[in-house]
């Protein structure tokens, strides 16, 4: 599986070490809210709002470098405004790489 | 070139920002989460020449927003979805769509579209809805397998929520599994005028108006351009 990584934030700083900590840090500020309100929702099976909330998340999916990761979560969404939450599991298995890794960081 | 960036993320602000402060003729003047919060700033402030923004916020879209805007300027997408490519280009004003997460370099080309880009007005032409009218008093809704009268005249506001329509009145706020389309034509043309594509509002309980919003009660409510004419036409102007 794909590794989350520091390839975008380091382009996109171009050596700004401040941006880089605010970025990072608003990502690991919002992350968990995200992911429990994605969890409510799915719990609630209110596919609709799970969908929005895949859409905020695919973002930070992007920007920490998951790229096909990225194309799993579009194709989530997708499903979820359809009603089908079927990628859930694997979903879920992207978001918890996505935790482990800013806990490195 | 004064800028604004429009998104619901914090993440994205703070990059679009970020590609923005690489660009010496870009100063980001404001920022906002929603989109309500810069129609406000746009009444109040003229000299905005560039807007980047989201098209997929909640309650709000970045389409939506253009829609109130009279004279818009510049505008530029960023957004995470490719589907909305093709509506995005039958807006003169929309220089370009970028796609999430955002590299400077396909930044940097969409800034150098803006300088080969001439200033175009959009032009639309102007839409009245039909309506039909009722002599009806009261409306009655469906809650919950219970039929709820409301006083027509007391619903100062109706707003489009997906599936849903948020019928707000002056004792109480109803949601009700239904659309625009169809409660429009249960209320008095008198009385009621669609606004924007979400919105239907009680013309007289109207306290003021701006540019391109009304304020009823305390809701902000936006004002397409093609509905203003039909509005500006209805009301008793001295």
């Amino acid at each position: 599986m794909e590794q989350p990584n520091m390839k975008y934030i380091n382009a996109l700083s171009n050596g700004d070490l401040g941006f880089k900590n605010k970025i990072i840090n608003i990502i690991k500020l919002e992350l968990p809210d995200e992911i429990l309100l994605y969890n409510k929702n799915i719990a609630d099976k209110n596919y609709k709002k799970a969908a929005e909330n895949v859409h905020k998340l695919k973002h930070k999916i992007s920007i920490l470098g998951l790229e096909k990761s990225c194309v799993l979560a579009t194709e989530f969404e997708n499903n979820l405004k359809d009603g089908n939450p079927q990628l859930e599991h694997r979903f879920n298995t992207i978001l918890q790489t996505l935790a482990e890794y800013l806990k490195t960081l | 070139m004064n800028c604004i960036i429009i998104d619901d993320e914090t993440t994205a602000r703070v990059v679009i920002n970020q590609l923005c402060s690489n660009i010496a003729m870009l100063n980001v003047v404001e920022e906002f989460p929603n989109a309500i919060k810069a129609i406000k700033y746009l009444n109040q402030n003229n000299a905005v020449d560039l807007i980047f923004l989201d098209i997929h916020m909640p309650e709000f879209t970045g389409f939506d927003f253009i829609q109130t805007l009279k004279n818009p300027p510049k505008i530029i997408l960023t957004t995470s979805d490719t589907n909305f490519a093709i509506e995005a280009f039958e807006y003169d004003c929309i220089v370009d769509y970028l796609v999430k997460p955002i590299t400077q370099a396909r930044f940097e080309k969409a800034i150098q579209k803006i300088k080969n880009t001439p200033i175009t007005k959009q032009q639309t032409e102007s839409t009245t809805d039909k309506t039909e009218t009722t002599s009806e008093k009261e409306l009655y809704i469906n809650i919950d397998r219970r039929l709820i009268k409301i006083d027509i005249a007391s619903i100062y506001l109706i707003e489009a929520k997906g599936d849903y329509i948020n019928v707000k009145t002056e004792h109480k706020n109803y949601t009700v599994h239904s659309t625009l389309k169809k409660i429009e034509e249960k209320l008095p043309e008198t009385l009621f005028l669609k606004v924007h594509r979400s919105y239907i509002i009680n013309i007289k309980k109207i306290i003021d108006i701006e540019d391109n919003s009304v304020l009823i009660k305390k809701d902000v409510v936006p004002v397409s351009r093609s509905n203003r004419p039909e509005l500006m036409k209805r009301l008793n102007l001295l």
